[in-house]
């Protein structure tokens, strides 16, 4: 049965994890809006090739499980010599996954700039970096910063898996604190509840940065 | 070796994670349902309880309830095998989300459908089941069949609680030979791929079915 000494004591160890947890979360979203946009960019290349390729990697990586992703990255790639840490590993995994989701958004965004704003910047000279840099991505992102807010949440909340490759994150700890004790019951409980405070209060803060976007 | 004999031992993985996917799928549609209604119901109790549900499977992880099920329910006294705790925490969690898709999509059915229902003096079970919900059903395809497919992927984290699906045979198999690891792990990928890319591209069909006709 629930034992309340037993939850606090093992209390801090797990937000100590939080803060592993957290720093994936972090780095694998760095990494995905950044692979987002270059996949982004490649599935509006005006080479076919190019196109077709990264619409392939997109639907490939997006219907394929990340934890089979991720046991390519920690325990296929030594085959080829490259051994990756843990936590290099599972942060590369997460931010190649989420890359091509948000490609989709980034393309829903650049898509809904209207067409006048590209012949605008035709008509006033804008070399194709300044269009880029100057017009069309300062009004495709605006829109999608609380889609890309809540994917930030989704993978948050996805990191448990990393522990599947040995990643010493919340989920694991809990684990560890589980089979050493047997208890389960606190620890599993404890790390679902911080999950929840955690992915709660950041939905309710992007819920109102969504509406103070849409104020203006 | 070849590659060909890694598809027996990958054939029976697939095989469960095809079962688990079916049976969760069908738990989690009902619960879409009944939450998602549960959620525009007039009682306040009822809503309040749906909405429990909703945020605490939406807001903790699929594999911590998983490992919840399995590891933490036992020392409640509920002790499930581990089809049913992986269907359970599979269904429920897509569920949850699936409610949030019947409801937003009753609610996209314009106001004027229900007001023509109620002057053709409809009961409001056939308002529901004649005039609603057709409506409705077509805007929730795109949104279910992308659940399908997340749900499909989600399978693969029965694996850690033990069952052989086709993640956890590309586990085992790699204990014979770990020089292969990569070649195991990228075709357990691609058979994940040949099972979800024709969910996929029915849903497509799907849609592109109910919508002919209409604007």
């Amino acid at each position: 049965m629930w034992s309340w000494p037993f939850a606090w004591q093992i209390a801090p160890e797990l937000l100590r994890a939080v803060q592993t947890t957290i720093a994936a979360t972090l780095a694998g979203f760095a990494l995905a809006l950044v692979g987002g946009l270059l996949l982004a960019f490649a599935r509006r290349a005006k080479p076919r090739g190019v196109s077709l390729a990264a619409a392939g990697v997109i639907e490939f990586v997006r219907s394929t499980p990340l934890l089979v992703q991720l046991y390519v990255l920690f325990y296929g790639l030594p085959s080829a010599g490259i051994s990756l840490p843990p936590f290099a590993a599972g942060v590369l995994g997460l931010g190649i996954h989420y890359s091509a989701y948000l490609a989709e958004v980034y393309r829903s965004g650049i898509e809904s700039v209207p067409r006048g704003q590209w012949e605008a910047a035709t008509a006033l000279n804008f070399s194709r970096r300044q269009t880029w840099t100057r017009i069309i991505l300062p009004q495709a992102i605006r829109p999608i910063i609380p889609v890309l807010g809540n994917y930030l949440i989704v993978m948050f909340k996805e990191t448990p898996v990393l522990s599947a490759i040995t990643l010493v994150e919340m989920l694991m700890t809990a684990k560890m604190i589980g089979s050493a004790s047997f208890r389960y019951l606190e620890a599993f409980t404890l790390a679902g509840m911080l999950f929840f405070l955690l992915s709660y209060a950041s939905s309710l803060l992007i819920r109102r940065l969504e509406s103070k976007l849409t104020q203006r | 070796m070849s590659l060909f004999d890694l598809f027996p031992s990958l054939a029976k993985g697939a095989a469960l994670t095809v079962e688990v996917t079916v049976l969760s799928a069908l738990v989690a549609f009902a619960a879409s349902f009944l939450a998602g209604f549960g959620r525009l119901s007039r009682r306040k109790s009822v809503r309040a309880l749906t909405a429990v549900y909703v945020e605490v499977f939406r807001g903790t992880s699929l594999l911590v309830q998983l490992f919840w099920l399995y590891y933490a329910l036992p020392l409640l006294g509920v002790e499930l095998p581990p089809l049913a705790a992986g269907v359970i925490a599979l269904g429920l969690n897509h569920g949850a989300y699936g409610s949030e898709v019947v409801r937003s999509a009753v609610l996209a059915v314009p106001r004027g459908q229900t007001e023509a229902a109620i002057a053709l003096n409809m009961t409001p079970w056939q308002r529901m089941r004649r005039v609603i919900l057709p409506q409705a059903f077509v805007m929730m395809i795109p949104s279910f069949g992308n659940l399908l497919i997340e749900l499909l992927k989600g399978t693969s984290l029965i694996s850690l609680i033990t069952l052989a699906d086709l993640t956890f045979q590309g586990m085992v198999l790699r204990t014979f030979d770990a020089s292969r690891t990569f070649e195991i792990f990228a075709l357990v990928l691609v058979v994940y791929f040949a099972l979800a890319y024709p969910l996929t591209l029915g849903m497509r069909g799907l849609e592109r079915r109910l919508t002919a006709g209409r604007v």
